[in-house]
């Protein structure tokens, strides 16, 4: 059975469209048939990273709007062949989601992949609202700062009250995962940034993942190849262990402590 | 041997509220305080001197005061009254009877006769200058007033035939920033944390049961007794009937993260108390 996988946050440039494209690069890798889709009209950033921008010709809204077909819009990924996008549209309204729309196109979508990625826009708006509603798991993206942990609090709560699972009083809710971005084992041990066990405790789900701050993410997102293809950062190592989380194996959490620098890297301060 | 004099109150209820001036005259409810004389004997001479004992202490205070007559205790005792003598005797006193209660059936006949009224119910309570009187008589009130509480025991089993059942919310989930819980009619209690931006609502008690960061507003239909127990205590505001506190700049040291509980106190002030060890 198909699971549906929505990647979440509230809170806009948390790392939502970044962890989408590596997680589901990472499941397909894995030889999952995956799918990822992204659910921000409008604001189309999903292709960008996964570097296949210029192939996109039809989107998400055609197939709702039922002016392509899915295997039109579907693109197959230059890295990985089990991995196909849905593109966003950029020159619909967000009015174009509707409920019993996606509802269709997931279905569809079941028939064929193992794992469906949703891609959520940020806020709390129609769109976000959309990326959630058939989810079976969410992955809660969060900044170890106040703000992001504030709203990934507010969709979470939206997640327990208004998704399919919710409204129909499902036995099993959504399992929620929570991931923390853009981390910094040194900011947070000078007090900077919320420790990872703050965030935990004040959210109360599970961790799935923590994933270290680093220049990398931003130079694989320029390049259009999802940070989990890099096995050399810390990051992509990080995410890596987070897709064999999600499939259910026990990894150690790594790049919580500061990396301590070596004997002569001290020595000449480099 | 023993009157024992309690204040009483009678009560009425509106009967009729008319909508037009017009009217000769208009039926409105009132309540007045009245003195309940209780017959522990219907000995009338016994009766006589204690009576004129007691008048004696305050003789203003029952020039020409309306009494009720209480003959419970001598129901109990199986003693039967001659009525029109005993009124004759408090007329002479300068006292006013104006009814009987807990009268037999024969009593209420002679009561009627002499013109008295059958009043019913009405708690009874100590009359305030008995009791800075004598030892005696103060022992006495002690008695009268286990008498009363016997009363009231019985008068609220009288208005509670049918008691209305509050509900008890209860919560196993926590409740995030934005969400809303109410109690209505009665408590809530949470058992997992209520996150900063969240707020919780009741018309009762609130109780937490883990980490409070949000708001918790108690009482909100007005109950002023209506209390917030928490385990840790780190509300951005928290309310009892309306009295409010906001915390601007976090909790204060001495309550933060700890087990408090929240009331409004006989000033109507908002009290924060830590609880427990």
């Amino acid at each position: 059975m198909a699971k549906v996988i929505v990647v979440t946050s509230g809170k806009g440039g948390v790392g939502k469209t970044t962890t989408s494209a590596s997680v589901a690069s990472g499941l397909a890798q894995r030889g999952k048939k995956t799918v990822v889709i992204d659910f921000d009209i409008g604001l189309r950033n999903l292709d960008l990273i996964l570097g296949c921008e210029r192939r996109v010709v039809y989107d998400f809204v055609n197939v709702i709007q039922k002016e392509a077909s899915l295997k039109q819009a579907l693109i197959r990924d230059k890295h990985c062949d089990t991995l196909s996008i849905l593109p966003a549209s950029q020159t619909r309204d967000k009015e174009a989601l509707t409920r019993e729309g996606v509802g269709e196109v997931l279905e569809e979508l079941k028939q064929t992949f193992d794992y469906i990625v949703c891609d959520s826009p940020a806020g709390i708006e129609r769109g976000a609202v959309m990326a959630l509603y058939y989810a079976d798991e969410a992955l809660v993206v969060t900044n170890p700062e106040v703000s992001s942990v504030r709203d990934s609090d507010r969709i979470l709560g939206i997640l327990s009250a208004k998704s399919k699972r919710a409204e129909e009083g499902q036995e099993t809710p959504i399992k929620e995962h929570l991931l923390v971005t853009r981390y910094s084992p040194k900011r947070a041990s000078l007090g900077e940034m919320l420790s990872i066990t703050d965030v935990q405790e004040l959210l109360g789900i599970p961790l799935v993942g923590v994933i270290p701050e680093s220049e990398s993410v931003l130079q694989a997102s320029n390049a259009g190849v999802p940070v989990i293809h890099d096995q050399t950062s810390p990051s992509g190592q990080a995410y890596q262990d987070v897709v064999a989380r999600l499939l259910g194996e026990s990894r150690p959490m790594r790049f919580l402590e500061e990396e301590k620098k070596g004997f002569l890297s001290r020595l000449f301060g480099t | 041997m023993k009157t024992v004099l309690t204040a009483g109150q009678a009560e009425i209820t509106d009967l009729f509220v008319p909508k037009e001036h017009k009217a000769a005259l208009d039926l409105k409810g009132s309540v007045f305080t009245l003195t309940v004389l209780r017959l522990h004997t219907n000995d009338l001479t016994d009766i006589e001197s204690e009576l004129k004992g007691k008048i004696a202490q305050g003789p203003r205070f029952f020039e020409d005061a309306p009494v009720v007559i209480d003959v419970e205790p001598l129901k109990e005792a199986g003693l039967e009254l001659d009525f029109s003598p005993f009124i004759t005797l408090l007329r002479e006193l300068r006292l006013i009877p104006v009814g009987v209660r807990h009268a037999t059936p024969p009593q209420q006949e002679a009561a009627k006769r002499a013109g008295l009224a059958l009043m019913k119910g009405g708690a009874i309570r100590d009359l305030p200058s008995q009791k800075a009187s004598t030892p005696e008589s103060d022992a006495k009130s002690a008695e009268a007033t286990t008498t009363t509480r016997q009363h009231k025991i019985e008068k609220q089993a009288e208005s509670e035939t049918a008691p209305v059942p509050t509900i008890t919310k209860v919560i196993y989930q926590p409740i995030r920033s934005g969400q809303q819980i109410y109690a209505r009619g009665g408590d809530l209690i949470v058992l997992a944390a209520v996150n900063a931006g969240a707020e919780i609502v009741a018309d009762g008690n609130i109780h937490v049961y883990a980490p409070l960061r949000g708001r918790a507003l108690a009482g909100v239909t007005g109950d002023r007794t209506a209390r917030i127990f928490c385990q840790n205590m780190g509300a951005e505001l928290v309310s009892i009937a309306g009295h409010y506190r906001v915390f601007e700049d976090n909790v204060p040291d001495a309550v933060r993260h700890k087990a408090v509980q929240i009331y409004l106190d006989e000033s109507e002030q908002l009290k924060i108390e830590p609880m427990g060890g």
